[in-house]
């Protein structure tokens, strides 16, 4: 079936997180990959359903902190010990046990920069519009106490009337098409 | 846990939990919309309660103070403080070590409490974190101000210049510059991070359009998908799992300030670790002297309650006790190491001019509070946990005036000792630093989410998801 031009997909609203991961739980089985959940509150239980396990996160964070611990030793090194060295009571210009202390605190900064927006990143935020914001219930939803499951038009088995029929068998609160 | 409360008592307070005898951490009864109703009406409401414009004006005044002595300090020079030879850290060490260890309950609230799953601090970690922040920007001003020529506070940073010079990274003052600078940013980012949710939250309650745009940016776009969800939690994760070592190395580095150097009374092994607790102590403190006014003032009884004090209370006792070890400690081995010096800096320390000192500081921190926080009833006192805030506030401010100024107004010769007296400018800051504290957070109760609402919702019995249940998953039956 082809993509319907216009639509970005169909919404199902539900008053519980049971409902709604039973409902994701079956469009999986069905056949449905293009789909996500909307909740004010993380819920695992649908992260599971949608098969989604890894991120990668922990990944850019590791990153981050390794170039942290990397760049301030080299730089404090650097400094001290070629570009402006000091005598300091005799102690040894190459004095790696006190460059440990600004090392470790910027293996923090940046582990902690990379995480936070590396997190904004992956999720593709700060993104302003979205067309979920048309469904008029969305907004009234999605951030306070309703959950949402949306399937979405590019999914191939997408198709307007069967899966309109197939999110009602549900039970849902309602099912809106969103504009694009 | 044994159970202190008789099962089917008709009087029992509904606050208390039956199973377990312990006060609920959040009164039963809320749901999703109720709980973010109640938390985003206080910064969404359209009329701003006097008494907080009231607070603020008194707040700002307080803070001008703060204005009016740096201006002074910045035409004159420090010489208008009390600070000289021998005593050449005075107040501006004090309160700066005061003011960060205050921030340090906030990042072990938002934290360490994280870590270990301990899901009461959910109602408290926002504003502890908006604490620690103001208690940061309080206590960045004094490391700043007492530099000498403050627009040169640049200098400190290694940053590439004309003069060929570098920080010398062998010196504990320059890694105060990047402990406190790592944690100042990520204090503000784990902060900001936290509220992205409850910033989409309060964009889609808001009725007025300026606080749908201010709020819809803040947001960044937050629709609450649950695969961003799942990155945000691990990256809430992996921030707590980075301020718990920050927060323990920040004010480790600031007793290396001390320890570093060859004073008598400064020059110990304990001081990390007595630091450190010191800190905690003093920021749970803080946090019951804004929990207790706040949770009245907006009526959050129900989600800031009994039970979040009872808790706090009692990582107080747990922190002053080791607060405590580390005074005993520090008299010990002034003995034990049979150095005439140590041995004199203590004496000097207890029964020295300043001796009063000393012994106010075992009343505030130690005598008061140990003795009275073990009973569960004065524990779950709201009035006297306000009192006592004060008092070990008090007591924290004393310790450092105590390890600042015994050590260096009587050193190692007798021919130059002197004695240190704060002059009204140093008065005048250190009481204008309070103004900008409360001002700062007198802003963050009206516009910002104090409560993470988000959070909140996590700890309502109607997130269990039952796959094979009915309707029924809306009642509330039982209390996770």
């Amino acid at each position: 079936m082809p993509v319907r031009e216009g639509i970005y997909g169909l919404l199902a609203e539900f008053n519980t997180p049971g409902e709604l991961v039973r409902a994701t739980e079956a469009a999986r089985a069905e056949g449905y990959r293009r789909m996500e959940c909307y909740t004010p509150y993380p819920v695992e239980e649908a992260a599971d359903a949608l098969h989604f396990h890894k991120n990668r996160v922990p990944l850019l964070t590791l990153v981050g902190g390794v170039m942290g611990v990397t760049t301030a030793f080299l730089m404090e090194t650097w400094m001290n010990v070629w570009s402006y060295p000091l005598n300091i009571a005799g102690r040894p210009l190459f004095s790696w046990p006190a460059f440990i202390i600004p090392a470790y605190e910027w293996t923090i900064l940046f582990a902690g920069l990379s995480a936070a927006f590396g997190m904004m990143a992956l999720n593709g935020l700060p993104q302003l519009y979205h067309p979920l914001f048309n469904a008029p219930n969305f907004r009234n939803g999605a951030t306070t106490d309703k959950f949402f499951l949306c399937l979405e038009a590019t999914d191939p088995k997408f198709a307007i009337l069967e899966t309109r029929s197939f999110l009602e068998q549900f039970a849902p609160a309602s099912v809106l098409e969103v504009e694009l | 846990m044994a159970t202190k409360t008789p099962m089917h008592d008709p009087n029992v307070d509904p606050m208390i939990d039956p199973r377990t005898g312990e006060y609920a951490v959040i009164a039963p009864g809320h749901n999703f919309r109720s709980v973010t109703q109640k938390i985003a009406g206080i910064v969404l409401t359209a009329d701003t309660p006097m008494p907080w414009i009231g607070g603020l004006i008194v707040a700002g005044g307080i803070a001008s103070l703060f204005l009016i002595a740096v201006t002074w300090l910045l035409l004159k020079g420090v010489g208008i403080w009390g600070v000289t030879i021998p005593g050449a850290w005075g107040f501006a060490i004090i309160n700066f070590v005061w003011w960060i260890g205050i921030g340090h309950a906030g990042t072990l609230i938002s934290a360490i409490l994280l870590l270990f799953k301990q899901t009461w601090r959910n109602s408290i970690n926002r504003f502890a974190e908006a604490m620690t922040i103001f208690a940061v920007v309080c206590a960045g001003m004094f490391p700043l101000i007492h530099v000498g020529r403050p627009w040169l506070g640049y200098w400190l940073f290694p940053y590439p210049n004309t003069m060929n010079v570098w920080p010398q990274f062998r010196s504990p003052l320059a890694w105060d510059v990047f402990a406190v600078s790592t944690y100042a940013t990520i204090s503000i980012v784990f902060w900001y991070v936290g509220m992205i949710p409850d910033f989409g939250t309060l964009r889609d309650r808001a009725s007025l359009p300026a606080a749908k745009y201010f709020y819809g940016i803040l947001s960044l776009g937050w629709r609450g998908s649950t695969r961003h969800w799942i990155r945000y939690e691990t990256a809430s994760l992996l921030l707590a799992g980075l301020a718990t070592p920050l927060v323990l190395s920040v004010h480790t580095v600031i007793s290396f300030d001390f320890a570093v150097a060859a004073m008598a009374g400064w020059h110990t092994t304990i001081f990390p670790p007595y630091f450190v607790a010191g800190a905690i102590y003093s920021g749970f403190a803080m946090v019951l002297t804004l929990a207790i006014p706040i949770r009245k003032f907006y009526h959050l009884e129900d989600l800031i309650t009994l039970r979040h004090l009872d808790n706090m209370a009692k990582v107080m006792l747990a922190t002053g006790c080791i607060v405590g070890y580390g005074y005993s400690m520090e008299v010990f081995i002034s003995w034990y190491s049979a150095s005439h010096w140590e041995y004199f800096m203590m004496w000097n320390r207890m029964f020295g001019p300043m001796g009063w000192a000393y012994w106010m500081l075992i009343l505030t921190n130690l005598a008061i509070p140990l003795t009275t926080l073990w009973s569960r009833k004065l524990r779950v006192n709201a009035t006297y946990l306000f009192l006592l805030s004060f008092v070990v506030n008090t007591g924290m401010w004393f310790e450092r005036f105590v390890i600042v100024v015994t050590s260096l107004y009587r050193d190692y010769l007798p021919g130059s000792w002197g004695t240190y007296r704060a002059t009204r400018w140093d008065y005048m800051t250190f009481v204008g630093t309070w103004g900008l504290f409360t001002f700062l957070f007198l802003l963050f109760v009206r516009f910002l989410p104090m409560i993470p609402i988000n959070e909140i919702r996590m700890m309502l019995p109607q997130t269990k998801v039952r796959r094979h249940g009915g309707d029924a998953e809306t009642a509330v039956e039982e209390t996770a």
